[in-house]
């Protein structure tokens, strides 16, 4: 298979990610391995920030401890932060400008025996969510069209990461609506059942209710519930 | 992600700054929704309703008589499209509302005196969340054919957009005032159905039923008779029916 057939297939492969059964991991773990694979490097790794700006590992293509806590070192220090700070990329820095910035870093990666590094932002329209670190035993260049495949892989990731964000966050609106209307249904009905036990009008219900609620710590929901199913009697309210 | 055509529907639809195109002059951009839905599908009418599991949980707009009379039967009976799509999570789609009788013993009749011959029910819902129906209806007998219903389920997206963008500006727990006023104006039937659970010693959901039954039987719209129900003008008691 020619490389180019490769690529295709690779461009396939993770396109089909983005659709139905989205999977995350599955989707940062491919992007892992195959940008090793199409740029011939060594290891790779996956961070991703938070709601909070904090940047995870969330893959790699080993588990190995020392490769990732170079990636953990670099939410710290070294060219991945300053990838995901400025939304560059940091590809085919010269080593003694990788020493004069990143000190601890590239004593790190040396140790361990990496001598190069990329970092690829994952990016669409200014916003950065993460980086995809790539490492490198040998001293490594990549071509710009090994840098343009690079960041076209990350983008195709970074779509498909923003688009499940989108939809979890719709999930929790929609939850939070439906939770909304369904307790104010449960907290009428039982101003109706309270009214009719307690021989009052709806509102003088409404009000024990809330009463009891504040005094007990109680949420008004779960009162209301609780006079729905009978746990809480008309009895068992301050009197007015 | 939006499909391009529910953007577009969702900037015609939100569009402060341009003035309403004729036929559009609505105040609430439910009731833009709903008549932009009527012309682009087409259909002859539609409405948008908060559904929730006590069924019909009001309608946010409906864009003529008839699409009124749809809703408010939904709502009287517990029967109908909407019910079933809510229930079903699917679209429902009855091209022939005289052949359904035996789907909606009350609400296809008197839908079809209504003018209302065909009702194609879409349920506003996120994953497996449900939150309302879209109701288009024509008054002549027909299925959509693959870009009307392409383009129905757009504005049942765009619906639904609409009302998570509603529940993003205001705080967990509380309701946007569209919704809240919505679900307000219901609250004496859940007030009614409560009553009716204390005074005739049945569950919560037996109450609702004897309550629809009831103002079925009586040919009185829901929010009527629940008003009399929490006002006590009507008394229900255990196993039967009987006014005081």
């Amino acid at each position: 298979m020619s490389r180019e057939q490769r690529l295709a297939q690779v461009f396939v492969e993770l396109a089909d990610t983005l659709v139905d059964d989205f999977d995350v991991i599955d989707l940062l773990h491919t992007l892992c391995e195959r940008s090793v694979e199409l740029l011939q490097a060594d290891a790779a790794g996956l961070i991703l920030a938070d709601q909070r700006s904090v940047l995870h590992v969330m893959a790699s293509t080993s588990e190995e401890a020392e490769l990732l806590e170079l990636f953990v070192l670099q939410t710290d220090e070294g060219p991945c932060l300053d990838c995901y700070s400025t939304g560059e990329q940091m590809v085919n820095i010269d080593l003694a400008e990788v020493a004069e910035r990143w000190p601890r870093f590239r004593a790190a990666t040396t140790a361990v025996g990496y001598r190069s590094t990329h970092a690829f932002p994952l990016r669409l329209r200014g916003q950065v969510i993460g980086v995809l670190n790539l490492l490198c035993t040998n001293r490594t260049t990549l071509s710009d069209t090994d840098v343009d495949l690079g960041q076209a892989l990350c983008d195709i990731a970074t779509v498909g990461l923003l688009q499940e964000r989108t939809v979890r966050q719709a999930e929790v609106l929609a939850e939070q609506l439906q939770s909304a209307l369904n307790s104010r249904i449960l907290i009428e009905q039982a101003k109706g059942v309270l009214s009719e036990r307690a021989g009052i009008t709806v509102d003088a219900a409404f009000t024990l209710m809330r009463t009891h609620a504040r005094s007990n710590q109680r949420q008004l929901g779960a009162i209301a519930g609780a006079v729905i199913d009978g746990t809480i009697a008309a009895s068992d309210f301050q009197p007015r | 992600m939006a499909s391009l055509r529910v953007r577009q529907i969702l900037l015609d639809v939100l569009a402060i700054d341009q003035p309403d195109p004729p036929g559009l002059e609505g105040d609430t951009v439910w009731r833009r929704l709903c008549m932009s839905a009527a012309r682009s599908v087409p259909v002859s009418g539609a409405g948008v309703a908060l559904m929730t599991p006590t069924g019909h949980g009001g309608t946010l707009a409906a864009t003529d008589g008839p699409a009124e009379v749809m809703e408010n039967l939904q709502l009287t009976l517990g029967e109908g499209p909407c019910v079933n799509a809510f229930r079903d999570r699917r679209p429902v789609l009855e091209h022939d509302l005289t052949k359904a009788g035996a789907r909606w013993p009350g609400f296809a009749p008197a839908a079809a005196e209504a003018g209302i011959a065909a009702i194609f029910a879409f349920p506003l819902q996120i994953g497996a969340i449900r939150l309302g129906v879209l109701d288009l209806y024509r008054d002549t007998p027909g299925s959509l054919d693959r870009l009307q219903l392409a383009e129905a389920l757009d504005y049942a997206a765009a619906a639904t957009t609409i009302l998570l963008d509603r529940q993003y500006a205001t705080s967990p727990g509380e309701l946007h005032p569209d919704l809240a006023d919505t679900a307000d104006s219901h609250r004496e039937i859940h007030q009614a159905t409560g009553v009716i659970a204390a005074q005739a010693s049945v569950p919560i959901n037996e109450a609702l039923l004897l309550l629809r039954a009831r103002a079925y039987s009586e040919e009185r719209p829901l929010l009527e008779l629940a008003h009399d129900v929490v006002a006590r003008r009507v008394t229900f008691h255990s196993e039967d029916d009987h006014h005081e």
